[in-house]
């Protein structure tokens, strides 16, 4: 299971997606290479939360191919398993389980997924939860924590797993403005330590800072895809800078 | 609550100053009184152990119908429409004669008046059960399967240990009602001759002649039974937000 420069972590060859009648994804084609780091954006509908879900196998796509680690995903247990190894997920909404406290929340993976020990997985947890800097809140519950403290304590479930490659699916959207900034951080620290990741996000501040390649879809396609400075400069395609003008505008 | 209590009890006393009342078969004061009373509720017990059996089996065999109900598969599915409109279309009675003096006759062995009422109960209830089940199961957001297989959970352990654990807070009040209802149920066990309460005040009427007194004691047995369970069961929910509130 070595990785090497060769392959990339992640290969999506011409995927696609349907809801019933609607094309969610059309012939989607994207590599990743380990250590890189991707911002995913595009209007609402465009088909990135899904282009990222599918790669975590959330959603199941029904043409085409995707590879992490150079494993096929479909419904082979081999596939699950590289998933399982190689693949952390932040969720917009957090997702916590609200029964249980963060230290729990964050135990829960290692000890039933990775079949670790517990004190193995409060060890972990204690650390992970130390570095997105919330060790102090370890025993409340997750209702009693703030929007921003809450997805820290998710980012910190999913590296728990220590994934190789973490995928977020729009990790500030649901905060209020003055707590994005505190994920954020935690996320750029998180690239200062090589992680790969594979980020939808509208925050461009953000992704002019940390990303090594812009990918932006609409319709369920890759419009563009490019270097950040290029992309926020001088993107080829129209939809791309009416997007742009119009986040970025205010 | 307690008014109720005492307008009811003031009617029943005061109806009892008609001749039509002989309160002296349940009389406490007096020795044949109180013999009555202790025959009457020394059914509780088979009471209690029969619906308590039923319940905690119709919990499990409910849960386990439930979940292929959830499935994507559709045959799985099926099987779950086909298990809960039919058991849910047999009337108690009619399954407890069924399974008391029918199933031997095919099965090749007998069984007890308890385990047939066992049998019946839980059957019959747990069509109930996994409705219950599947409607507390699908009120869980989604997002808390996802975030469980995004940490690697298997299926038996993201439902041991994400969901379960928070549709049963929320269908708490719904098994609650069910148990009551079963308590209520085990009434009808009676019929095969299950020694339990509803048969001990059957009984006591064929050698008293006093069916109202009797079955009026009977009543409230059954009343203050109910009660306390349904006292548990709130404090249950109570102790179970508190767990959250912390």
């Amino acid at each position: 299971m070595q990785t090497t420069d060769k392959w990339p972590i992640v290969s999506i060859r011409k995927v696609s997606k349907f809801f019933g009648d609607f094309q969610a994804l059309k012939d989607v084609s994207l590599d990743v290479k380990l250590g890189e780091r991707i911002v995913v954006c595009g209007p609402s509908g465009s088909g990135k939360s899904t282009l990222i879900r599918c790669i975590n196998r959330l959603e199941k796509h029904e043409a085409g191919s995707i590879l992490v680690d150079n494993v096929e995903l479909n419904e082979s247990r081999k596939g699950i398993d590289s998933i399982r190894t190689n693949i952390g997920m932040v969720f917009q909404q957090f997702h916590l389980f609200p029964h249980l406290t963060v230290l729990e929340n964050l135990m829960l993976g290692p000890i039933r997924g990775r079949k670790m020990s517990k004190k193995d997985a409060k060890d972990i947890a204690t650390r992970y939860l130390e570095r997105v800097h919330i060790p102090e809140q370890a025993n409340k519950f997750p209702r009693h924590l703030s929007g921003g403290q809450q997805q820290r304590v998710a980012i910190a479930r999913a590296l728990c797993m220590e994934p190789r490659i973490m995928l977020f699916d729009e990790p500030t959207s649901a905060l209020d403005p003055e707590m994005i900034n505190e994920v954020l951080d935690v996320m750029v620290e998180l690239v200062n330590t090589g992680m790969t990741m594979i980020c939808v996000t509208h925050e461009m501040g953000f992704a002019r800072k940390v990303a090594d390649k812009m990918v932006f879809m609409d319709h369920g396609e890759i419009v563009e895809m490019c270097e950040p400075e290029k992309f926020f400069t001088d993107p080829e395609s129209n939809r791309c800078k009416n997007f742009l003008n119009k986040i970025l505008h205010h | 609550m307690k008014n109720l209590l005492a307008i009811v009890a003031a009617a029943i006393l005061l109806s009892g100053c008609s001749a039509n009342w002989g309160w002296y078969v349940v009389n406490p004061a007096i020795p044949k009184g109180m013999s009555n009373l202790e025959f009457l509720v020394s059914g509780l017990g088979y009471t209690v152990l029969l619906s308590v059996t039923a319940i905690s089996i119709s919990v499990v065999v409910g849960l386990l119908i439930a979940l292929p109900g959830l499935a994507a598969n559709r045959y799985l599915r099926g099987f779950n429409r086909v298990y809960v409109e039919g058991m849910r279309a047999i009337p108690i009675l009619v399954l407890i004669l069924w399974v008391y003096y029918g199933l031997p006759q095919v099965a090749g062995f007998t069984l007890t008046a308890f385990w047939a009422g066992v049998i019946a109960l839980a059957v019959s209830d747990s069509a109930f059960e996994a409705e219950i089940f599947r409607a507390g199961i699908q009120s869980i957001d989604k997002g808390q399967f996802e975030a469980a297989h995004s940490i690697s959970l298997s299926y038996t352990d993201t439902m041991r240990f994400v969901i379960l654990p928070q549709a049963i807070r929320r269908i708490l009040p719904a098994l609650g009602n069910q148990l009551v209802y079963m308590l209520k149920m085990s009434s009808l066990v009676s019929i095969i001759g299950m020694q339990e309460l509803t048969r001990k005040a059957n009984e006591l009427v064929v050698t008293e002649y006093r069916p109202l007194e009797i079955y009026t004691v009977l009543l409230l047995e059954y009343l203050v039974l109910i009660l306390i369970v349904s006292a548990g069961v709130r404090w249950l929910e109570r102790r179970m937000q508190a767990d959250v509130r912390n």
